[in-house]
């Protein structure tokens, strides 16, 4: 219940950051704002300050103010920490919820066809399924992104530009499909077996009908589980991509580029790289107690790890 | 009749309880009986009737969380019941053992069937390991398996379930115990089979001075085994005494139906074998009287407000009906001499 | 079993083939992606994208091109860095792999203990706080991006407490070479081990807990009880024995993963010159040829582990031996 509550509380706050966030930053979240200045308290402060080191050599954003402007400090190009935050929280959870959900519904297609179909459509669909898995999935989800993210996509008529959230949906939905197919298509090979599934076939049922309305509502608690689940691992892989530079371009923001920004600075404002890692902490920590409390209320073994 | 004026193990209103929704659901009721020396007991009932759960309340296997396992059973005067679990240990495997109802399941998948005697042996004795195994083989070889040696050094999976059933009975026996308790140990073996390993529990009570105590759905079973016999139904006493009595003169109409449902191995065979109409009452929706009162053809107001008390019926006999005391007892059942033990 | 190892040794080689033609597809038959553009350079004149294309051949057609890079990968092992200055690659990954081996072990070996141990102790204490507590560890280890704890640890180890006597031995970011220093190589590495580990403690504890707690309603755990064994030799000779076949496998397929550059990230944050960052670099310059024999070396790595788990496999479980 707590997992659900956290969970609804920073999707809604990231969601709706649009709506509120030009009130808490009073400044651009994307624009570099190194040269400007706030006013706290009555006294007006730069957002970059210099060092405490004994030569006061360099500077450095300016650290948590306390005041609704610059909440938690600036990162290094001055920018509000804490509307970046928000903004790229939405974009991290946009992208995991619809790479999981486009994931699910790859990998329920793939793996009905497999388990149903069976023989040779089966032996070639899990081949392709073990070739995939064959490689790490984050090497893979990165070599697709280098291709895709270092130039502009043509399609027929469709652009894809390098800084489309596409791009990364697509490519992590992609890259755990083999993940979520092969427990659904050992579910559906468990099925194709079952009863109210043979008496279908010897009805002459037609096998789309079978697979729409006799298979696809008996493996819902597999997917059902598998869905968040998707959604926790999806939200990591794209703050991986992200960290690496190959996932959320700038100047758009997620946890992921957050982080990063954060790594130059992580010995003297280390808020900006610890802030957005606490928030997947607990967004991925949340949706994995929501899947654990899902497979225990549906109570099946099935499901992967 | 047994001279020895203490039964091996004497049970008495064995209750066993568990949580849901809240309240506590006896699984068991009020169970008693006893076991004397070198003497081959039957629990009879349906699937459901707690026989196992009795079996395993006996042996101390039950630990899921919140059970109850209430009243008193004494092995040898030793209360088993709230026994601490370091001496029940030790009594389990050596002086109680058990087989189980499916050899296919029962040994652990990546041993030997060797080993696993072995462990046990040397669980409670100190052997050698080359003392233990030949043992072992030499129980084997007891038990009637083919070149025990070789099949010590095979894995469960690669015996098949005779000769697995024929290796659960040589590591319950590997320690004499004086108490084997068998849960349906012929249930999932063919007939042919089923017919040996009950002879070899017979012969255990000459061989080993072993008494056994055989749980089974089985009635046909009972019959050539069991000198006495108990039918539990829905986690209470229907009727015990001993098996001849019971088998001539059933005073419960539950052991009489029971005992109906069996074919007649002598005379005209009926045209349809009578079942027992309906199914038995889960504990949870047991009714407050007799719990076979929904199913049975002689019910009545009496048998209604509450459970009827266990009454003695003749010798050694004792049934949980109104009909005797009533004056209007079951007649006798013509088909008796036919199953004789 | 001639014809069983045959058939298992054709399918692995088809998956190899697989994998480098998938690995191939992407870097070099992406639909609109152009390989010459990027080594030419974003605003390269058209003369020059042309020389780029005819000397690295990507005007032939991409069966050819393909082939020659097989050729040059695994035959002639002399296939070269488009970026610096050619170097060859071969050597390179030969001089990665180590590192990355190093790394994987060590945290392998932590993971495996300390999940054994927090799994067994879960399901020995089913239901009750510890339970709970351990898979709550489990769960938040696994919901941690090891990239953002290998940062707070340098954080803390590096800068915030370096100066206490809990940190103050801990080296600089890096790597040394056991054969250097070994109790330099264990300092520089022991770090690393335990970020890498946390994930997979988490998975792994909860997998080995359910799987216990599963085997715990089975027949023969209640015939090992019924024997009058202590309740440890029931949980660990018989329960985690036989648990043990599913966890070896899982374990297979995961360190092949890592030691083939799923260690990427922890290579990075550390800046351990491992095979993760061999790949991690070759991307930041988009040098193909690099980043496709990382992949295709770790693809051989996870392929050959599959082989490998199976043979474990038979020795664990005499059911799947006599299956073949």
């Amino acid at each position: 219940m707590g997992a659900l509550g956290v969970l609804a509380f920073i999707t809604c706050a990231c969601l709706l950051a649009p709506l509120y966030a030009h009130d808490v930053a009073h400044s651009d979240p994307f624009a570099s704002n190194v040269a400007g200045s706030i006013v706290l308290g009555g006294q007006e402060v730069d957002i970059m300050q210099p060092n405490d080191n004994p030569l006061h050599l360099g500077l450095s954003p300016i650290g948590p103010t306390g005041h609704a402007a610059y909440l938690l400090g600036a990162d290094s190009q001055g920018r509000d920490l804490a509307a970046r935050l928000l903004y790229g929280g939405r974009n991290s959870l946009l992208i995991a919820a619809c790479a999981a959900v486009l994931c699910l519904v790859a990998a329920t297609v793939t793996g009905i066809v497999a388990g149903f179909c069976g023989g040779v459509v089966d032996a070639v669909l899990s081949r392709i399924m073990d070739i995939m898995w064959a490689v790490p999935v984050y090497l893979f989800a990165i070599s697709l992104s280098i291709v895709m993210v270092s130039q502009t996509i043509h399609l027929g008529p469709f652009t894809l530009g390098a800084d489309s959230l596409l791009i990364p949906i697509f490519i992590i939905a992609l890259v755990y499909v083999p993940y979520a197919a092969r427990p659904i298509r050992g579910r559906v090979l468990a099925l194709r077996q079952a009863e109210f599934v043979l008496a279908a076939r010897s009805l002459g049922v037609p096998g789309w009908r079978i697979m729409l309305l006799d298979i696809v509502p008996n493996i819902s608690t597999t997917l059902a589980t598998l869905g968040p689940l998707l959604m926790a691992l999806a939200l990591l892989a794209e703050s991986a991509l992200s960290f690496l530079s190959l996932g959320v371009q700038a100047p758009q923001a997620s946890w992921g580029t957050i982080i990063q920004d954060g790594e130059g600075l992580i010995y003297t404002r280390p808020l900006v790289a610890v802030a957005p890692g606490l928030a997947i902490v607990a967004v991925v920590l949340a949706l994995n107690i929501v899947a654990d409390g899902l497979r225990d209320a549906l109570d099946g073994r099935e499901g992967a790890r | 009749m047994p001279a020895d004026p203490m039964p091996l193990l004497d049970v008495r209103n064995l209750c066993v309880s568990v949580p849901a929704n809240g309240g506590m659901i006896r699984l068991v009721e009020n169970v008693s009986f006893c076991v004397d020396e070198a003497e081959i007991v039957g629990l009879v009932g349906e699937s459901g009737s707690g026989k196992s759960v009795t079996a395993m309340a006996l042996m101390g296997l039950i630990d899921s969380p919140g059970v109850q396992v209430r009243g008193s059973a004494r092995f040898r005067g030793q209360e088993l019941v709230g026994m601490a679990p370091r001496a029940l240990r030790a009594l389990r495997g050596r002086d109680i053992a058990m087989i189980f109802q499916d050899p296919m399941t029962a040994f652990t998948p990546v041993y030997t069937i060797g080993w696993q005697i072995d462990e046990q042996i040397r669980a409670h004795e100190r052997l050698s390991r080359r003392a233990a195994r030949a043992r072992t083989v030499q129980l084997l070889a007891e038990m009637g398996v083919p070149d025990p040696a070789r099949t010590a050094q095979r894995y469960p999976h690669q015996l098949s379930g005779g000769l697995r059933q024929r290796a659960m009975i040589a590591m319950a026996l590997s320690c004499n115990p004086t108490l084997l308790i068998a849960d349906e140990p012929t249930t999932a073996l063919d007939v042919t089979v089923q017919a040996q390993i009950l002879e070899l529990l017979r012969g255990l009570r000459h061989s080993h001075g072993s008494s056994v105590l055989l749980i089974t759905h089985d009635m046909g079973v009972v019959a050539q085994t069991c000198a006495r016999t108990l039918v539990l139904y829905s986690g209470r006493m229907a009727e015990s005494g001993p098996t001849a009595t019971l088998f001539a003169r059933p005073a419960h109409p539950y052991t009489a139906a029971l005992l109906d449902s069996i074919p007649p191995l002598y005379g005209p065979r009926p045209h349809r074998l009578p079942a027992i109409a309906g199914l038995p009452p889960t504990p949870r929706e047991r009714p407050a009287g007799c719990a076979f009162g929904p199913r049975c053809a002689h019910v009545h107001a009496t048998c209604l407000p509450a459970p009827p008390a266990l009454a003695s019926i003749g010798p050694g006999q004792q049934a949980a009906c109104v009909l005797p005391a009533e004056g209007t007892p079951l007649p006798p059942r013509a088909t008796a001499q036919a199953t004789q033990p | 079993m001639i014809p069983t190892l045959l058939r298992r040794l054709g399918q692995t080689l088809f998956v190899l083939f697989g994998v480098s033609v998938l690995v191939f597809a992407v870097f070099f038959a992406t639909p609109g992606a152009d390989p010459t553009a990027r080594i030419a350079g974003r605003n390269a004149s058209p003369q020059i994208m042309e020389k780029v294309r005819r000397e690295y051949g990507f005007d032939r057609a991409l069966p050819v091109q393909y082939m020659t890079m097989m050729k040059k990968l695994f035959i002639t092992r002399d296939l070269a860095s488009y970026a610096d200055r050619g170097e060859l690659v071969v050597p390179q990954i030969e001089q990665a792999a180590p590192v990355t081996a190093c790394l994987v072990c060590g945290a392998a070996f932590i993971w495996v203990s300390a999940s054994i141990i927090m799994g067994t102790l879960a399901a020995a204490f089913r239901d009750t706080w510890v339970d709970r507590t351990l898979m709550l560890a489990g769960l938040v280890g696994i919901s941690i991006p090891v990239f953002w704890l290998g940062q707070v640890t340098n954080l803390i180890t590096q800068s915030r407490y370096h100066d206490t006597w809990l940190f103050s031995w801990v080296p600089g970011l890096g790597y040394v070479p056991f054969s250097e220093d070994p109790g330099g190589w264990f300092r520089a590495l022991v770090i690393p081990w335990v970020v890498l580990a946390v994930m997979f403690i988490g998975i792994y504890s909860r997998v080995l807990r359910a799987d216990l707690v599963a085997l715990a309603g089975e027949d023969f755990m209640r015939t090992a009880r019924a024997k009058g064994l202590s309740p440890t030799r029931v949980m660990l000779r018989h329960g985690l024995r036989t648990a043990l076949v599913t966890f070896v496998s899982l374990f297979g397929l995961d360190f092949a993963q890592l030691v083939g550059g799923g260690a990427l990230l922890t290579e990075v944050v550390f800046g351990l010159p491992g095979v993760g960052r061999l790949t991690y670099r070759a991307l930041t310059n988009l040098d193909l040829p690099v980043i496709m024999a990382t992949v295709m070396y770790s693809a051989i790595f996870v392929v050959v582990a599959n082989a490998v788990v199976d043979m474990v496999y038979l020795l664990l479980d005499p059911r799947v031996r006599d299956a073949r």
